[in-house]
C-alpha cells in the first residue's frame, strides 16, 4: 500500500476557481410522509427531514456538513445527487436545474457528481471483482477510456494507494480501509466534478480513518473535485472542509468558512457542539479552558419540530420571538462575509470558556448540586 | 390493536372477494366450455343444451357472477334442488353440494392438521429449544442428527413402512381410518393416530431444526447478553428473553404451514387413503369437477387469509414495538 | 444508597481488580484465535481505568471475560482474574450469576440493541435488583422508577412503563445505565458507552457517568476508541492492540508524554479541534494484523515506521514485555522512546 502521500501545495488556480459556483442549491425541502389514520390508512404527517435549505458549493471545493443524527445531513446528500427527489427547492448543477430531471436528463451529469458510502462492507457487491467494482460506472455510461479499462482501473488503483495488481481480487479479501479506497476509487472512474462524501470515514478505526481522509484530502486537490462531505464528527471536519454548515433539524443554522464555524460559532447550538466534543488536551501548560454546554435531552422529533427557531427547545437564550419567529440565515454584524446565523440572540464569537457553565440537563444539574453541597 | 384486527379482516374480505372474482373469471367466463365438461363424454345437443339452461350459462355474464358471490353469501337455487349458503355450486360429478361435501370431509382434515401441529409443536420446538439450551452436548448432537435425517424423509416413504410394520405384518393396529369424533372419541384417536404421527415426525423434524436455530440467533442478541450482564440465571433468560424473540420466525412459518394443511393434506391423505379436503381437490381436478375445484380452493385461501391474520395478531402479542406502533 | 457498613477495605498495592496474564482463545472455523495473549492490569476502588484500541485489539472480549460472559463452547480462558481477592475464572456460575449485575454491572454499546425489546424498561431495571437484594417486585419497581429519576429521565413513574423503543437513544442509554447502577455495584464496565450517541447526548452521559461514580463509588472500566472521550473519563489509560496491552500509565503520563509508537500514531493520526491544518494526518500505515496468523515478536512491528532505530532482529523475533509499573511495549530503550516523543512526534501534534 502507497502510504506516503505527499501532497503538493495547494494550486494557485483553485484559489480562482473557487469563485465559480458548481452546485446551488435553494430552498432543498424533502418531507417523508406518515402514514396512519382509520379506518383507511393515509398520510397523517410528515418526517420535515430536510426544510428549505440554501447552499453553494464552488468548483474544487471542500464543502463540510455537519450535524447530529436526524439533522437531514444525509438526506440533502441523496437530494443533491438525485437519488431521492426533493419536495420542493431546486438542485442546480453547473446552471441546470436537476432537482426533478427524468433519468434520462440525468445521464450527463450522472458521471460528474458521484457519491461516497459510509459503510465500506454493504457498498461494495461482494460477489464482484474489484476491477469489475471499480469499471462499473464506466461500463453503465458506456465510457471506453484510451488504453482500455483496465488499464484505467489500475491507475485508479494506483491513486487510491492500492496495488494495481489486486484488480483481480474480490472486496472481503481487503480490509476496511481498503475497502474504502476501492469505494474512492470507484467514484473516481469517471473523472467527476463533485464527491458528495456521505460519512465516509466514521466506520473505519482511527488510525484508518487518518489514511481515508487523506486520500479523500489528496484526491480532492490534486484533481480539483469538489466535495459535499457530510459527517459528524466535527473535528474531521475541520480537517477536510474549506467551508463548513452546520444542520439541525433539517435547517442549515449556522454556515461561514472553516475559521469563523470554529473560531468565532455565533449560533448556540454550534457552541453547545463543539464544547461537547472531548478533547485531548496534549500540551502540559494549561491551555485555555473551553467552555462547557451541557444541553437538555435529545433532538425533537422532525414529524412535529418546534415552531420558530428550531433549536428553541434546548437553547438557554431562548426567549417568546424565538417560538413565534424563525430566524433568517444572515450575516450578523461583526461576522466575515459568507459567514450566516441563523439566531435572534446569537452568542459572542468566541469558545473560551465562561465565568459559568451553562447545564440545561436537570440531572446533571442536580447531581452537580449535591455533590457541590 | 383493535383497529388493526378490523383493518386486516375488512382487508381478508375483500381479498376473498377478489378470489372468488378471479376463480370465476378463470374457469366459468374462460373459453373453456363449462357446460360440455359438466355433460362429459357422451353428450347429446339436447343434453347439452339443458345443462347451459341449468348452470344460467345463458344469462349475462355480470348476471352469473352475480349469482355466483351471492350464492355464497345467501345460497341459491338449482333446478336440482337448493344449494343453502355458503353455496359453491352442485359437484358435476356428483351431484353433490360442494360445500356439504367439503364439510363432510372437513373434520378429518381438521384432525390431523391439529393433531399434527399438537405434536409437531411439543416435540419439534420442544427438542429445537433443548437442542438450543444445551449447545454442542450430545444432546444436542442427536437431536441435530436425527432431525436433519427425519426431514430428509417423505411421508410417502415413511407411510407405507410404518403401516407395513404397524399393521400389515404385525397387526397391531387397524388401518387408519376417520370415525367423528363425536360418535366414538377412542376410535377417533386410534384411527387417526399413525397418520397424524407419521406426517407430525416429518414436520418434527423440520421445527426442531427450527425453533433450534432461531433460538440459537437469539441467545447471541446484544440484549440476551444484557440480562446475563445483569445476573440473571441462564434457565431464566433462556425461558424470559430469548424464548419470546425465538418464536417470530416459528409463528411465520407455523402460519404457512397450518394453512396449506388445512387447504388439504393432500399426500399425507392419499398415503393412508383418507377422504379428507386434500383428497377432494385431487378428485375435482381429475373428474374435472370445477364447481368441486373451485370450492376447495376458495376454502383453503379463506384458511390462509384467516392464518395471515392471526399470525399477524400474534406478532403483535409477542413484540411490542409492533403492537406500539 | 445505604451500603452495608463495613465493606471490605481496599485490598493492597495490587488494587481491587486485578488481571494477571490474561489469555482469550476462540476457537474458529480457520484455526484457533488468540483475541487476548498475556494481559495484566490493576484497578483500584473508585477509580477509572480507560482502555483504548481499535477494533480486534481485544479490549471488548476482555472486559466481557472478567464478568465471565464469553461463550464458553468457543473460548477458553487463563490467567487470573481477581475481584476483591476473588478469583473469576475458576468461580461456578452460580457464584458469578450473584455477583453479575450485583457487585459488577456492565453498560454496553449501542442501547436500542442491550435493551430487551420485550419488556418495559421499569422491569428490566427492576430485575436484578429483586433478584440480588431479594426485596419484592413492588420495592423492586419503586427503586427502578427512582434510579430513572437520577438518570435524568422526566417523569420516571410513567416511563418506566413505557418499551425501550419508546425512548431516544440519550435516554436509553440513560436507563441502561440506571440498570447497571441498581444494585450499587463496585465495579462497573463500560463498553463504549457513548459511540453510538450524538456528540451534545454523549458529552451528557459521559458527565451523568463521572458524577455517578462520585455518587456510587464505583471503578469503572471505561472501553473506548476516542482518546477524547478515555481523556476526559479516565484516571489510567492502557491502550491495546492486537491482543495486547501496548502501554500503560496515568492519563497524563500516557496523554501527554506517551512511549509507544503505536500511541504516538494514535495521537498523530486523530483530528482534533485545535490542530494544524497546514500539515496532513499522519496516519499509521497498513491495517491491524489478523490475529489467525498474529506477526511474531512485537505485534506492531509491521506498521512501525520506529523498528529500524531498534537494530537487529528483536522486534521480528523478540516479545517487548510491559513492566508491571508505567510504562510502554517497545523495545526502543528508555532515551530513544524519550527523545523520540519530544523531538519527533510532539511537534507534529501542534
Amino acid at each position: 500500500m502507497k502510504e506516503d502521500l505527499v501532497l503538493p501545495a495547494t494550486r494557485e488556480a483553485t484559489e480562482d476557481a473557487a469563485l465559480e459556483p458548481l452546485l446551488e442549491v435553494s430552498g432543498l425541502t424533502k418531507y417523508f410522509p406518515v402514514r396512519g389514520g382509520f379506518p383507511i390508512r393515509r398520510t397523517v404527517g410528515h418526517v420535515q427531514a430536510v426544510d428549505g435549505i440554501d447552499l453553494t458549493v464552488h468548483v474544487a471545493e471542500s464543502f463540510g456538513l455537519v450535524g447530529e443524527s436526524g439533522c437531514g445531513k444525509s438526506t440533502t446528500g441523496r437530494l443533491i445527487t438525485r437519488l431521492l427527489e426533493p419536495t420542493s427547492g431546486s438542485v442546480s448543477y453547473r446552471g441546470q436545474d436537476i432537482s426533478h430531471a427524468t433519468r434520462k436528463q440525468l445521464a450527463p451529469i450522472r458521471s460528474e457528481i458521484q457519491m461516497i458510502f459510509q459503510d465500506p462492507y454493504s457498498s461494495l457487491n461482494p460477489r464482484q471483482t474489484v476491477g469489475k467494482i471499480i469499471s462499473g460506472p464506466m461500463e453503465i455510461n458506456g465510457i471506453a477510456p484510451a488504453g482500455g479499462r483496465e488499464k484505467r482501473v489500475r491507475e485508479l488503483l494506483e491513486i487510491v494507494g492500492l496495488n494495481p495488481e489486486h484488480f483481480n481480487r474480490f472486496p472481503h479479501e481487503f480490509s476496511g480501509g481498503q475497502r474504502q479506497r476501492i469505494g474512492v476509487a470507484r467514484a473516481l472512474s469517471l473523472e467527476p466534478k463533485l464527491i458528495v462524501a456521505d460519512e465516509p470515514v466514521s466506520a473505519l478505526d482511527v488510525s484508518i480513518q487518518a489514511q481515508v481522509v487523506n486520500l479523500l484530502q489528496q484526491v480532492q486537490k490534486e484533481l480539483g473535485i469538489a466535495f459535499l462531505f457530510i459527517a459528524h464528527d466535527l473535528a474531521v471536519v475541520r480537517h477536510f472542509s474549506q467551508r463548513v454548515a452546520v444542520m439541525y433539524l433539517g435547517k442549515i443554522i449556522e454556515v461561514g468558512d472553516r475559521e469563523s464555524i470554529y473560531d468565532r460559532p455565533r449560533h448556540p447550538y454550534t457552541h453547545a457542539l463543539l464544547s461537547a466534543v472531548p478533547e485531548v488536551n496534549l500540551m502540559d501548560e494549561e491551555a485555555p479552558q473551553h467552555e462547557r454546554i451541557r444541553l437538555a435531552g435529545d433532538v425533537p422529533s422532525p414529524i412535529n419540530p418546534p415552531s420558530g427557531c428550531r433549536f428553541r427547545t434546548r437553547c438557554w437564550k431562548a426567549q417568546d420571538k424565538c417560538a413565534s419567529e424563525e430566524p433568517p440565515l444572515v450575516r450578523l454584524s461583526g461576522n466575515r462575509s459568507g459567514h450566516l446565523t441563523a439566531c435572534h440572540f446569537p452568542e459572542e464569537p468566541t469558545t473560551q470558556g465562561r465565568a459559568e457553565d451553562i447545564v440545561l440537563d436537570p440531572a446533571l444539574a442536580a447531581l452537580e448540586e449535591s455533590s457541590e453541597g | 390493536m383493535l383497529q388493526f384486527i378490523i383493518r386486516r379482516t375488512v382487508g381478508a374480505f375483500i381479498t376473498l372477494f377478489l378470489i372468488g372474482a378471479a376463480t370465476f373469471f378463470l374457469f366459468v367466463a374462460a373459453p373453456s366450455d363449462y357446460a360440455s365438461l359438466a355433460c362429459g363424454k357422451d353428450c347429446s345437443g339436447q343434453r347439452l343444451a339443458d345443462i347451459r339452461e341449468a348452470l344460467g350459462l345463458n344469462l349475462p355474464l355480470a348476471q352469473q357472477f352475480w349469482d355466483f358471490m351471492s350464492g355464497i353469501v345467501t345460497g341459491r337455487d338449482f333446478p336440482t334442488g337448493h344449494c343453502s349458503a355458503p353455496c359453491l355450486g352442485v359437484s358435476f360429478y356428483s351431484g353433490d353440494m360442494v360445500w356439504s361435501t367439503i364439510m363432510d370431509r372437513f373434520p378429518l382434515t381438521l384432525t390431523l392438521t391439529a393433531g399434527g401441529a399438537v405434536v409437531f409443536l411439543i416435540l419439534g420446538v420442544g427438542a429445537g429449544m433443548i437442542a438450543a439450551y444445551r449447545r454442542g452436548t450430545v444432546v444436542d448432537k442427536v437431536a441435530t442428527g436425527a432431525s436433519m435425517v427425519l426431514s430428509s424423509f417423505q411421508i410417502y416413504f415413511l407411510g407405507p413402512i410404518v403401516l407395513t410394520v404397524l399393521v400389515y405384518s404385525t397387526g397391531w393396529m387397524e388401518d387408519p381410518k376417520y370415525v367423528p369424533v363425536t360418535q366414538d372419541p377412542v376410535g377417533w384417536f386410534v384411527g387417526m393416530s399413525i397418520p397424524v404421527c407419521v406426517m407430525a415426525t416429518i414436520f418434527t423434524a423440520q421445527y426442531t431444526r427450527m425453533a433450534r436455530s432461531s433460538m440459537i440467533e437469539q441467545l447471541a442478541e446484544d440484549h440476551v447478553r444484557t440480562a446475563r450482564a445483569k445476573g440473571m440465571s441462564r434457565k431464566y433468560v433462556f425461558f424470559r428473553y430469548a424464548w419470546r424473540g425465538s418464536l417470530i420466525p416459528i409463528v411465520t412459518v407455523l402460519g404457512i404451514d397450518l394453512s396449506a394443511l388445512l387447504g388439504g393434506a393432500v399426500v399425507t391423505e392419499l398415503t393412508f387413503s383418507l377422504q379428507g379436503i386434500g383428497r377432494l381437490a385431487v378428485d375435482g381436478a381429475v373428474n374435472k369437477d370445477l364447481p368441486l375445484t373451485m370450492g376447495v380452493m376458495l376454502f383453503g385461501a379463506f384458511f390462509i387469509l384467516i392464518l395471515n391474520i392471526l399470525t399477524d395478531i400474534t406478532y403483535a402479542w409477542i413484540d411490542p414495538r409492533i403492537r406500539l406502533s | 444508597m445505604t451500603k452495608a457498613e463495613g465493606a471490605p477495605a481496599p485490598t493492597g498495592p495490587d488494587g481491587f481488580l486485578s488481571v494477571r496474564d490474561l489469555q482469550v482463545t476462540f476457537s474458529t472455523e480457520d484455526g484457533p484465535v488468540k483475541a487476548v495473549d498475556g494481559l495484566s492490569f490493576d484497578l483500584h476502588r473508585g477509580k477509572t481505568l480507560g482502555i483504548v484500541g481499535e477494533s480486534g485489539s481485544g479490549k471488548s472480549v476482555t472486559n466481557l471475560t472478567i464478568l465471565g460472559l464469553h461463550d464458553p463452547l468457543f473460548t477458553t480462558v487463563d490467567g487470573e482474574i481477581l475481584l476483591d481477592g476473588k478469583e473469576l475464572i475458576t468461580a461456578t456460575e452460580k457464584e458469578m450469576e450473584k455477583l453479575r449485575g450485583n457487585r459488577a454491572a456492565m453498560i454496553f454499546q449501542d442501547p436500542l440493541t442491550a435493551l430487551s425489546p420485550f419488556y418495559t424498561v421499569g422491569r428490566q431495571i427492576a430485575e436484578p435488583y429483586m433478584k440480588h437484594r431479594g426485596v419484592s417486585k413492588k420495592a423492586a419497581w419503586e427503586r427502578a422508577v427512582e434510579m430513572l429519576a437520577k438518570v435524568g429521565i422526566p417523569n420516571p413513574k410513567e416511563r418506566a412503563r413505557d418499551y425501550p423503543h419508546q425512548f431516544s437513544g440519550g435516554m436509553r442509554q440513560r436507563a441502561m445505565i440506571a440498570m447497571a447502577l441498581v444494585c450499587d455495584p463496585d465495579l462497573l464496565i463500560a463498553d463504549e458507552p457513548t459511540t453510538a450517541l450524538d456528540v451534545t447526548v454523549q458529552a451528557q452521559i459521559l458527565d451523568l457517568l463521572k458524577d455517578l461514580q462520585q455518587e456510587f463509588g464505583s471503578a469503572i472500566v471505561f472501553i473506548t476508541h476516542d482518546l477524547g472521550v478515555i481523556a476526559d473519563m479516565a484516571d489510567d489509560i492502557m491502550v491495546m492492540y492486537a491482543g495486547r496491552a501496548v502501554e500503560r500509565g496515568t492519563v497524563d503520563e500516557v496523554l501527554r508524554s506517551p512511549q509507544h509508537p503505536y500511541t504516538w500514531g494514535l495521537l498523530n493520526s486523530m483530528p482534533r479541534l485545535d490542530s494544524d491544518l497546514s500539515t496532513p494526518l499522519s496516519p499509521i500505515p497498513g491495517a491491524p494484523p489478523s490475529l489467525l496468523t498474529p506477526p511474531p515478536g512485537c505485534r506492531f512491528h509491521p506498521r512501525c515506521t520506529f523498528r529500524e532505530r531498534v537494530g537487529g532482529t528483536r522486534c521480528v523475533t523478540e516479545r517487548p514485555l510491559l513492566a508491571p509499573d508505567r510504562a510502554s511495549a517497545c523495545h526502543l530503550t528508555a532515551e530513544q522512546k524519550r527523545t523520540i516523543f519530544v523531538e519527533e512526534i510532539r511537534p507534529r501534534l501542534g
